[in-house]
């Protein structure tokens, strides 16, 4: 053994618990988590302001004289085009939007997943790749024969129609979220099923849907997340009587004349946001487990 | 190679103390086991050798330098992980060479030891090849040799068999063996599992609670356990108690219980024995004969249950309600329920205090 | 726990049946549309689809426009800031996270909070943060500094980094989540390797830990690359294509072609290059996955 294996110790006690390093590295975090929240900061206190505070120019100061009147003007009378019945037609619209929407594609990616990990389908693998690949191209390649294609069946700018896309192009990642859980349920558990009698819909209905309702938690999660968060489709689609709160909130704000009440679009927008908002904060975890399950959005 | 000192170390983690007042000496060259359950602080123990887990008071010396505050980099030492952690993305020449570039050894230098290591240990074909395409021997030896191309002095093993399959795991037990006694280093072993402590230590410390218990070579260890807990940890199937009182009568002492009587003067106590003194006494499966019941011998009893091994078996008796484990030749017949008469050596048996459980 | 093989699992008329819905979202939607827009793409459509065939006009037509032009070269700058911040800055997120620091689940819901709102709230607040008669330029010229400027979001030359900035706002939480489990799939004793080995922290991140992030950041760069191309909302929201063409996106140019100028064979051109584009991103990752995933297999 050389002697040089050996250094002399450095001559220091206990390691110092708030060395410079660590503190380094709260200070990144705590200015990224600044930078992070400095808009909503402006969001929520834009909201609280009576225009003449805005007029000043201190976007960052706190309001002197808070208000609520902002938030009702924009709950029940802003102008959203023609209208001026706030956006909570929107947002009853979103409503309408997204729950059948949310239904309908988890159970289709659920039913799909269901049969591809545990039945024998010859076409179905190739589909399925497709369906892969499919999640990945961008919409306006297909919007146009989407478009003829409903206004021949007469559901284009309706909401059945509306909820059809959102099905359909929910599908890609619901059927891979369902598939890769249920390839991680034992074999066993379905071979026991069919040995007791249960046939395709009795295994799927009583056994595996609710067997997967962690799962399920997590794709209603991510799908009226990105359903509510939908602006494209919801534009095209969904036809003038039920434009989702999305559109609504940005024909609020870019299409109004006259004087701009930035507390007034503010308000709207965190209305808007409240529902997705509050989904994350209450489910956390189960969030960041979507989005490591190949989630993308838009 | 170094020897270690470790003196009244103390160790606290979040205000639970693991490790209180321990010394431990260790020689240069020895394979030194610490051997224990879990949670009895023998990793602590170890991560405090290496410098990973800092200690709360007390004084560590390797090879003559107290290393107590040093940086696990500054104490020459190597450690093998319970996973090698190799690091996966690098070859096996970049994983062993990794370490001293970081120090700035010359490149020859550098090259020069990655050499003699991997000739050492039989790696040089393997050099260029990744951790994922080496075999569960294959990394352990790259593990070991990154210790020694760091040129240390102890070499320190985190219970390198634990997950591995029984197969795997005596092959590269007896590898170990193996290099131990070609490179001759100072090894410190830490391992839950008393057969790789038996087959690998020059001593054992067995290891309870923060404390060690008992610290001498295996056969010292096995034949003479200090207390009860280290009779019943080595040894498989584990040493047999039975509960009585020795009674002291005219110089003589028996043990007295309702299995057996038998006459213990010959016993080396550390201290003449109280008379009725409550005790135990412990004997290994294999210090038990069994003959044809109706033989004078110590204890009759009944077979309860035969297990067997192949070129032996294990008779389970049940004697008065004490069950009994006994190690018997394969050709004795001993079918259940079978009364039988059993011998025991009083030369091979442990007594133990029944009170503070320490060996009479 | 494997699967079975395909051809050990029980046929049902029944899961036919149950597919169908998925047959007929591929074919008819995911095959079907595309194959017609790429029909669309070679006839020389306006308002209404027209049956003839005009082999490349389109193209032609589509290379020669300004804005298309334009939305190419800023959909490259934007991607390329976009990117490149995203993945730094997750990563670094990722890595001071991962320190084991207090408050960790409250900064992990800061950084991702931003991900959960949809692209058009993002545009809008981060267009009303950066008026510069009301926002950022003029809270910090009240502040005392008459001469900061701050005005990129109607500036030509600027306005395509406004976009950046709300874009990397909303979307490197996601990169950070993605980079954070897989630091958390590191062999924890490696950093005790490493620390015997004498290695630094910053460079035990580097040599042994970034190296292990590839997949990661594989598929962060995948999902934030076809965002990418696909970006719309947020421009929409938060500068309509302006001032002028100034952040004019492909997206976008393909929209309001569709639908506003009535160009359905132009915009069908424009949307097949864009599918090309995605393609081109793809195949690469695909190819390298499924490359990973035999030699794993071969292990």
């Amino acid at each position: 053994m050389s002697a040089s294996a050996i250094k002399a110790p450095n001559r220091r006690s206990a390691r110092p618990r708030f060395s410079p390093a660590r503190l380094g590295v709260y200070a990144l975090l705590v200015s990224a988590a600044v930078f992070f929240l400095l808009p909503l900061y402006v969001m929520v206190t834009t909201s609280l302001k009576p225009m003449d505070e805005i007029r000043l120019g201190q976007l960052f100061a706190f309001p002197l004289h808070p208000t609520f009147a902002p938030w009702i003007e924009a709950w029940s009378t802003a102008c959203t085009g023609l209208e001026c019945r706030g956006i909570q037609v929107g947002f009853w619209n979103s409503v309408k939007i997204a729950v059948p929407s949310t239904i309908a594609s988890i159970f289709l990616g659920a039913l799909n997943g269901y049969a591809l990990s545990f039945w024998r389908v010859k076409w179905a693998a190739p589909l399925f790749g497709v369906l892969m690949f499919g999640a990945f191209v961008p919409y306006q390649v297909m919007m146009y024969p989407l478009v003829r294609t409903l206004a021949t069946v007469g559901l284009f700018g309706t909401l059945p129609g509306i909820v059809l896309i959102h099905t359909v192009f929910g599908m890609p990642v619901m059927t891979l979220l369902f598939r890769n859980y249920y390839a991680s349920v034992p074999v066993e558990l379905f071979k026991a099923a069919r040995i007791d009698g249960g046939g395709f819909w009795r295994i799927f209905l009583q056994l595996m849907l609710p067997m997967s309702l962690p799962i399920i938690a997590v794709a209603v999660i991510m799908q009226m997340t990105n359903i509510w968060n939908d602006f494209l489709l919801g534009l095209v689609f969904a036809g003038r009587e039920n434009l989702p709160m999305t559109v609504q909130l940005n024909n609020v704000i870019n299409t109004t004349t006259g004087e701009r009440l930035y507390n007034v679009n503010m308000a709207s927008t965190i209305l808007t946001s409240l529902l997705p908002l509050t989904v994350y904060l209450i489910s956390g975890r189960w969030f960041v487990r979507g989005i490591a399950a190949g989630a993308v959005k838009g | 190679m170094s020897n270690v000192t470790i003196e009244n170390l103390d160790i606290r983690l979040s205000g639970v103390s693991i490790i209180s007042q321990l010394n431990l000496s260790v020689q240069s060259g020895e394979f030194l086991v610490l051997l224990g359950p879990s949670g009895c602080g023998k990793s602590t123990l170890l991560h405090s050798i290496a410098g990973l887990i800092d200690v709360s008071d007390g004084r560590l010396e390797i090879g003559g330098t107290d290393v107590t505050w040093a940086d696990p980099k500054d104490r020459g030492i190597g450690m093998v992980f319970q996973s090698y952690a190799l690091y996966p993305t690098m070859t096996v020449e970049k994983n062993l060479s990794f370490g001293p570039r970081i120090a700035g050894v010359a490149k020859a230098e550098i090259a020069r030891r990655v050499e003699r290591a991997a000739s050492m240990l039989h790696l040089t074909e393997l050099l260029g090849r990744k951790p994922a395409q080496l075999s569960g021997g294959q990394r352990q030896r790259v593990a070991i040799g990154r210790a020694l191309v760091r040129e240390a002095g102890v070499f320190l093993f985190d219970e390198p068999l634990s997950n591995l399959d029984a197969k795997l795991r005596s092959e590269l037990r007896r590898e170990l063996k193996q290099l131990h006694q070609q490179l001759g280093a100072t090894m410190i072993y830490v391992t839950h599992d008393q057969v790789e402590a038996m087959t690998l230590a020059t001593r054992i410390a067995v290891m309870k609670a923060g404390q060690i218990q008992q610290i001498d070579t295996p056969a010292a260890v096995y034949a003479r356990p200090v207390n009860m807990f280290v009779a019943g940890f080595l040894g498989a199937p584990s040493m047999n108690f039975i509960e009585g009182r020795i009674e002291c009568v005219n110089g003589a002492a028996h043990f007295v219980s309702p299995t057996l009587l038998l006459d213990v003067s010959s016993y080396p106590f550390a201290n003449p024995p109280q008379n009725n003194l409550p005790s135990v006494l412990g004997v290994r499966p294999e210090h038990i004969t069994l003959a044809p019941p109706g033989t004078d011998r110590a204890g009759h009893a009944t077979v309860s249950l035969v297990e067997p091994m192949g070129a032996n078996q294990v008779v389970w008796l049940d004697a008065q309600g004490v069950s009994l484990a006994v190690d018997a030749d394969a050709q004795f017949v001993a079918p259940p329920d079978r009364k039988i008469a059993f011998a025991i050596a009083p030369a091979q048996v442990s007594l133990f205090d029944l009170q503070s459980q320490m060996r009479l | 726990m494997a699967r079975p093989k395909a051809a050990r699992r029980p046929r049902a008329a029944a899961a036919q049946i149950a597919l169908l819905p998925m047959a007929l979202t591929v074919l008819g939607v995911y095959i079907g549309t595309v194959l017609w827009s790429i029909r669309i793409s070679f006839s020389s459509s306006r308002i209404f689809p027209k049956n003839d065939f005009v082999g490349l006009a389109q193209y032609e037509r589509l290379f020669q426009t300004e804005r298309w032009i334009v939305s190419l070269n800023h959909i490259v700058i934007f991607g390329v800031l976009f990117i490149a911040a995203c993945l730094v800055l997750g990563f670094v997120l990722a890595v001071f996270l991962d320190q084991r620091v207090r408050g960790e689940n409250a900064l992990r819901t800061a950084f991702l909070y931003p991900y959960a709102m949809s692209f058009v709230a993002t545009g809008l607040v981060w267009q009303w943060m950066l008026n510069p008669g009301l926002g950022i330029q003029a809270a910090v010229r009240n502040l005392g500094f008459p001469d900061f400027q701050f005005d990129w979001i109607v500036s030509q030359d600027m306005v395509i980094y406004t976009l950046v900035i709300a874009a990397v706002w909303q979307a490197s939480g996601l990169v950070m989540a993605v980079l954070l489990a897989a630091l958390r799939g590191v062999d924890e004793s490696l950093w005790n390797a490493a620390r015997i080995d004498g290695v630094p922290r910053w460079r035990y991140y580097l040599s042994v830990v970034l190296p292990q992030l590839g997949p990661a950041f594989g598929t962060a760069f995948v999902l934030l690359a076809v965002g990418v191309v696909k970006v719309y909302d947020v421009v929409v929201a938060m500068t309509q294509g302006g001032p002028g063409n100034a952040s004019e996106v492909p997206a976008k140019f393909i929209m309001d072609n569709l639908f506003t100028r009535a160009n359905v064979g132009l915009a069908s051109a424009a949307s097949t290059v864009m599918l090309l584009t995605v393609l081109a991103l793809l195949l690469p990752w695909w190819y390298g996955r499924s490359v990973q995933a035999r030699r794993a297999a071969h292990a």
